[in-house]
């Protein structure tokens, strides 16, 4: 089939790969399973906010606030259960984050499914609002005792192992999350109606108006399940470094946006797929982790995940720009 | 006689005090197809979206199958078995044509999962109810025109369809095209499904009509059986008057040649075409789809570069491949596609016909505003662009005022030769006439004019000559006056 050579998932794919190669030729012990846990436990919480980023790229918007509605949700999560409810288990403290993300994204959804503002400016405001209100009024200072739940749930591992070396290795439970998170997003988006008419806004708003799509309650479904996804990262991120840092997450959306678009998915809407997001993370993770491995310093990571964007989406751009121009 | 399917008794509809619509009614029998003509502003679109359920009637009834409706919305009409479908057929260029065939459907049966296998189902029945054959997992971005229609007649029919408004069905399309839309609607009426179309183009769907409805300014002026209308008849009762087009003056014998072609070259788009144009000359350019005609408009101002050949005007060579430089020897373009190509369409009337004029208004690098806008101004009043508000977006306009700002723009520019693609593509008859007779006026004033189409009657009503263009090459070099309609159609396809 033509059109696999030129999706950005088997570009994507065929990177990790080269990628692995290199890393093995410079380092032998690279390909371990030490090497696939790390990698693993990177993508954790980059992964759900992928998921999330993903879906709301579908739906035809782009949130940048995600990151904050994260990090806020952490910190009040951690003082809150410190100071009233210290003896929650670690999955009420996982249903508490995912409740303060649903609302912070209710907040966007009222702003831009109700109130009709676009994505991108709403996303920008209240991602600078729920970070400077977070920092003024609750508070600036790390929460370096975190509950007893999140403790637990930071030391919860599904996979223990010891290396040859006699170092350990071991993959955090969190990961179950990520996958549970992407298998739940795969089916709503394609098993479930409401998947597909996110589908379809992205394509047309207006063609979905006319058919009786309810535009609004689809949108204000993505945001509030963006902010479900967020919160749930924020918890995550927290439990497994074992602080709650308010300066922490944000200032990653933007590199996980990319990883979305570099697996394919459409600023303009429409067009993403799980399996494009998936490698797009991995790619990124692999990049940050390994540029070490090989003997990179780490100021050229960004060099190199800022080029692997420009090549990954622009080559499948430039080749569709080809493609028409011919046909023209 | 059964009861008729939808009836419209004396509806009427204003919008702040201008009436849309005026006491119009009509109705449709199951399995008929009307027709529903009327020019921009006519009060179609009203109409429409008055049976869609969109907006609300100020009085009148409307009844289906007999039934009088009280208040409509779009649900309601819905039910009723009342499809739109509109110019852009709504559809969802991401998904694929199973998927589009059958949302609207699933959605109906308030399905919360997707079932895939019904899906399929709904979609391969509805293509094969209307007899064709269209890749169910393609994506829609990735059709054509044609079968994009086809698909959004299929969602149509997908949800028991009793009628199906198509809003213009036939401007996009190619003659066979059309061929192939008309013979679906004769299926779709022998199973009962009654179709009315709303364009102001409707001499091609005529012949499977049976009843033709005239709006013009929101009133109905005519309502009879298809078969006493002809495409002029129409024409006459939409615009209210006979815009029987005159050939233009013939050319003085003195004419100084303005333009001269030679030997104009590129390889698979147009070969050795050689031809001269005379001051105050309309020539025309004629040939099918991919004959060459659009790739030769565009290589006469520099937006395709020919591999050979040469373009002097007034005696002094144009440089090939550079729109700059041919704007400035004196060259316009108005592009067939002026939406895209044309028009900065957000942007006010006023700032798009002053764009080309920044450089004459420039004073050391401080740009005189004034000016600029007065000459705008005066452009919009001297080509008479009925615009409310000039500082309002382009697209506000309708079809026929947005070519008009185009021209305008090229006029303060005060060319020499002017270029027109497809001049009233998509501008309703008497828009048309009037660009007609702005073309006769700017020739009149010693503009070399080409006008590259293929609306056959509009290149002999405009132009003194006619070059047809078949395979890239040009073949005939005719006088406008010297050839039928149906000898010059034969000349662009044998």
């Amino acid at each position: 089939m033509t059109t696999l050579w030129t999706r950005n998932e088997t570009l994507v794919a065929l990177v990790i790969v080269a990628f692995c190669v290199l890393a093995a030729f410079s380092d032998p012990g690279f390909l371990s399973i030490a090497t696939l846990t790390d990698l693993s436990r990177g993508g954790i919480v980059l992964g759900i906010f992928a998921v999330g980023a993903l879906i709301v790229l579908i739906s035809g918007g782009i949130d940048v606030s995600f990151t904050a509605i994260a990090a806020f949700t952490m910190y009040v999560t951690a003082m809150v259960l410190n100071a009233v409810m210290p003896w929650m288990p670690w999955w009420a403290a996982l249903m508490m984050g995912m409740g303060i993300g649903a609302c912070l994204g209710a907040i966007n959804g009222v702003l831009i499914a109700v109130m009709g503002l676009p994505t991108l400016i709403v996303t920008l405001g209240t991602l600078s609002v729920f970070r400077g209100f977070m920092l003024t009024f609750i508070g600036q200072k790390q929460i370096t005792t975190l509950p007893p739940g999140m403790r637990e749930f930071g030391r919860m591992m599904v996979l223990r192992g010891e290396n040859a070396d006699g170092s350990f290795y071991s993959l955090h439970a969190a990961f179950l999350v990520t996958v549970l998170a992407v298998v739940l997003t795969w089916v709503i988006l394609h098993r479930t109606m409401l998947g597909r008419q996110i589908f379809a806004i992205g394509g047309s708003v207006e063609s979905a108006r006319r058919i009786g799509i309810n535009v609004r309650g689809v949108q204000f479904f993505v945001y509030v399940y963006v902010g479900v996804l967020a919160g749930l990262a924020g918890i995550i991120h927290a439990s497994m470094a074992r602080v709650a840092n308010p300066f922490d997450l944000v200032g990653l959306e933007l590199s996980v946006i990319a990883a979305v678009v570099l697996g394919g998915a459409r600023l303009a809407g429409g067009h993403g797929t799980l399996t494009g997001t998936v490698l797009g993370v991995a790619l990124i993770v692999l990049v940050r982790n390994s540029l070490i491995v090989l003997g990179i310093p780490s100021t050229w990571q960004s060099v190199a995940i800022g080029v692997l964007i420009l090549i990954g989406t622009g080559l499948p751009a430039w080749q569709a720009k080809r493609a028409a121009a011919r046909a023209a | 006689m059964a009861t008729d399917l939808v009836t419209l008794d004396s509806v009427t509809k204003t919008y702040s005090g201008i009436t849309a619509l005026d006491s119009v009614g009509f109705s449709i029998a199951a399995g008929e197809a009307v027709c529903l003509a009327g020019e921009n502003g006519s009060g179609k679109s009203t109409l429409i979206k008055i049976l869609a359920g969109v907006e609300q009637p100020d009085r009148g009834r409307i009844a289906f199958s007999g039934v009088v409706q009280g208040s409509l919305n779009p649900r309601l009409s819905a039910a009723a078995g009342i499809k739109v479908i509109f110019q852009d057929f709504s559809l969802f260029p991401n998904l694929t044509v199973a998927e589009n065939i059958a949302f609207s459907a699933e959605l109906g049966h308030g399905a919360r999962l997707v079932r895939p296998v019904r899906v399929q189902d709904t979609a391969r029945r509805t293509l094969a109810r209307i007899g064709v054959d269209i890749p169910l997992h393609a994506a829609v971005e990735t059709l054509s025109v044609a079968h994009k229609q086809l698909v959004a007649i299929c969602r149509a029919l997908a949800t028991e369809a009793r009628l199906i408004i198509m809003d213009e069905p036939t401007t996009a399309l190619t003659e066979r095209e059309v061929r192939v839309l008309l013979d679906i609607i004769r299926r779709l009426k022998a199973d009962g499904v009654a179709v009315l179309f709303v364009s102001h183009k409707l001499a091609e769907v005529l012949e499977v009509c049976e009843k033709v409805v005239v709006l013009r300014n929101g009133a109905k002026v005519a309502e009879g059986p298809a078969s006493d209308f002809d495409a002029a008849s129409l024409t006459r009762h939409m615009t209210g008057r006979d815009l029987a087009e005159q050939p233009p003056a013939p050319l003085a014998d003195t004419a100084a040649i303005l333009m001269q072609v030679q030997g104009l070259h590129k390889s698979g788009a147009f070969c050795d075409v050689s031809f001269t144009l005379r001051a105050g000359e309309v020539l025309g350019v004629s040939g099918l789809l991919g004959s060459g005609r659009t790739a030769l408009a565009k290589a006469l101002f520099g937006l395709v570069a020919p591999e050979r050949g040469q373009i002097t005007l007034d005696g002094r060579s144009v440089p090939l491949g550079n729109p700059l430089a041919a704007a400035q020897a004196g060259i316009g373009y108005v592009p067939e596609d002026r939406l895209t190509e044309g028009l900065f369409l957000t942007q006010s009337i006023l700032q798009n016909i002053s764009i080309g004029r920044l450089d004459a208004h420039g004073r050391s690098g401080i740009l005189d505003l004034g000016g600029l806008i007065d000459e705008a101004r005066d452009w919009l009043k001297r080509l008479s662009v009925k615009a409310p508000d000039p500082d309002a977006p382009v697209r506000s306009l309708s079809g026929g005022n947005q070519q008009r700002v185009v021209l305008a723009r090229w006029m303060a520019r005060s060319p020499r030769v002017l270029v027109l693609n497809g001049p009233s593509v998509g501008v309703d008859v008497g828009s048309k006439a009037e660009i007609h007779g702005i073309i006769a006026s700017l020739a009149a004033q010693g503009l070399g004019v080409i006008v590259i189409s293929d609306d056959l009657p509009e290149v002999l009503s405009t132009c003194h000559r006619v070059l047809v263009m078949r395979a890239g090459a040009v073949v005939d070099d005719i006088p406008a006056g010297q050839i039928t309609e149906t000898a010059l159609a034969h000349r662009l396809a044998s």
